[in-house]
């Protein structure tokens, strides 16, 4: 009997990575977007969390991109 | 198509009411976790997930001709015993749906074609060793894998995010959790929808309808889709109920995290070579994500249960399967009484649903009282990090207000 002991292991290696990479990204953007929202309703402006929490979900957009393409293809 | 026989059309037939309970069945796998979370409307999650799944039927044929190319030997194989493997299947999901538990359709697929083999041909014609490499070791990796991923993605965003609360949070908690169940849904649509495809060719060709080695014709693919989408779209509410609110409760960070653990388990396991089920998936994730809060539970009775049914699922098809395929060896007669009884049985397990009825309007009902394990569980375990809103479809301050306050108090226990 052959199991695939390497795919599943990198099945479970790139799971977990990936997974906790996104969601770290995500909420890192989403934390940078709320420091915005309250910053802005203190009258002050915090522009680099703004450009960071940006930078944080075109990386996720990227990854979703990835995703479809490998549902396409 | 000249020798489009009367067996052959039963077959297609069947195989179309198979992909539609596939559909509604693995509805809650792509929209559960949006649902229960209030990240998106019932009806609209299902219509979102339904067109997604009928994209994804006509991104690629892969799929389809992994199982009508190769897997079974096509030379041997009737369309009688396809037929008997799909009644097996159909009874399967429907009986699961009934009782409201995730199960892996293609189990039942599985299990179906491998009780119809051994009617028809004996044991020695299924193998063992594939049996537990194609079936067993991924159904208890997918929930491991896929668990594993939830619970510390959700650690690790209500870790981030104890700061963020707000207009800007709820937001984006939702598109990330819309985001990663339409992933999930495209996903569905091209491997499931095609697997349909892969037996309605296979049957084509077994009945001599089309050469061997085609790929399927264009209307095998369209309405393949359609049969999906429309089950989809019908939503299997019990089920929804089951993932979204019965195993453990969600909050948007956890349904995010259980998701978006789903969406990339689904997509690396087809990629490297190592398929997982759907559905084991996205149930192993949801309960992660459960044990990823402080606080957080896992009903444990609804879970046993579950992990019952994905244990039953193949030999349950399979013997179902078998019973069938026995039948119709009997010639016409017999295949016409599996055909009364398959669609009578359909229709006494639709007027038992009718009983008590969950629809679009109470999916996000609690399912059941907490279990025996479940409560000794929660009475050990630190109080909860903040009640979960029952009705979370609301879209009011209130909800976003629960989840900040339980992030924050998750921040100091």
């Amino acid at each position: 009997m052959h199991i695939d002991w390497a795919a599943l292991g990198s099945v479970f290696g790139v799971s977990l990575i990936a997974t906790i990479a996104l969601v770290g990204l995500f909420t890192l953007g989403i934390v940078g977007l709320s420091r915005h929202e309250q910053a802005s309703a203190q009258g002050g402006s915090a522009a680099l969390s703004v450009t960071g929490a940006y930078a944080c979900f075109a990386a996720c957009a990227a990854a979703v991109a990835y995703g479809i393409y490998l549902i396409v293809a | 198509m000249e020798n489009f026989s009367l067996i052959l059309a039963i077959v297609v037939v069947t195989a179309l009411a198979f992909d539609f309970t596939n559909g509604f069945h693995d509805t809650a796998n792509a929209m559960a976790t949006t649902i229960s979370t209030g990240a998106m409307k019932p009806k609209v999650a299902v219509a979102m997930s339904a067109v997604l799944n009928l994209v994804g039927a006509f991104l690629s044929i892969e799929v389809a001709n992994t199982i009508s190319k190769g897997l079974v030997n096509e030379d041997g194989i009737q369309p009688e015993v396809i037929f008997a493997a799909l009644v097996g299947a159909i009874l399967w999901n429907l009986l699961t749906w009934l009782v409201g538990l995730p199960s892996s359709s293609s189990h039942a697929l599985m299990g179906g074609l491998i009780g119809a083999t051994i009617a028809s041909a004996g044991v020695s014609a299924v193998h063992g060793d594939v049996l537990v490499t194609k079936v067993l070791i991924p159904a208890i990796a997918a929930p491991l894998v896929a668990g594993l991923a939830a619970m510390f993605a959700s650690r690790l965003t209500y870790k981030l995010g104890k700061n963020a609360n707000g207009e800007a949070s709820k937001k984006g908690y939702r598109a990330g959790q819309i985001a990663s169940a339409g992933l999930v849904s495209l996903a569905h649509g091209t491997n499931d929808a095609q697997k349909t495809m892969g037996i309605i060719t296979l049957a084509l060709v077994a009945g001599g309808a089309i050469a061997p080695d085609s790929d399927p014709p264009t209307w095998v693919i369209l309405s393949a889709g359609i049969a999906i989408a429309l089950g989809t779209y019908l939503g299997g509410w019990r089920i929804i109920r089951t993932m979204g609110k019965g195993l453990t409760d969600l909050q948007p960070q956890q349904g995010f995290a259980a998701q978006t653990s789903a969406a990339t388990v689904i997509l690396a396991s087809s990629h490297l070579g190592f398929s997982l089920s759907t559905t084991h998936s996205v149930s192993g994730s949801v309960m992660g994500a459960g044990l990823g809060r402080k606080g957080g539970v896992v009903r444990w009775s609804t879970a046993t249960r579950m992990f019952i049914a994905w244990g039953l699922t193949l030999p349950a098809a399979a013997l179902v399967a078998a019973i069938a395929e026995y039948a119709t060896s009997f010639g016409t007669w017999g295949t016409t009484f599996v055909a009364v009884f398959l669609v009578a049985s359909s229709a006494a397990i639709w007027v038992v649903s009718r009983r008590e009825v969950v629809d679009h309007t109470n999916v996000n009902d609690t399912a059941e009282p907490a279990g025996v394990v479940t409560t000794a569980l929660a009475a050990v375990a630190p109080p909860p990090a903040g009640t979960v809103t029952e009705d979370l479809t609301d879209t009011t301050p209130a909800s976003s207000e629960t989840s900040a306050n339980s992030s924050a108090s998750s921040a100091t226990v």
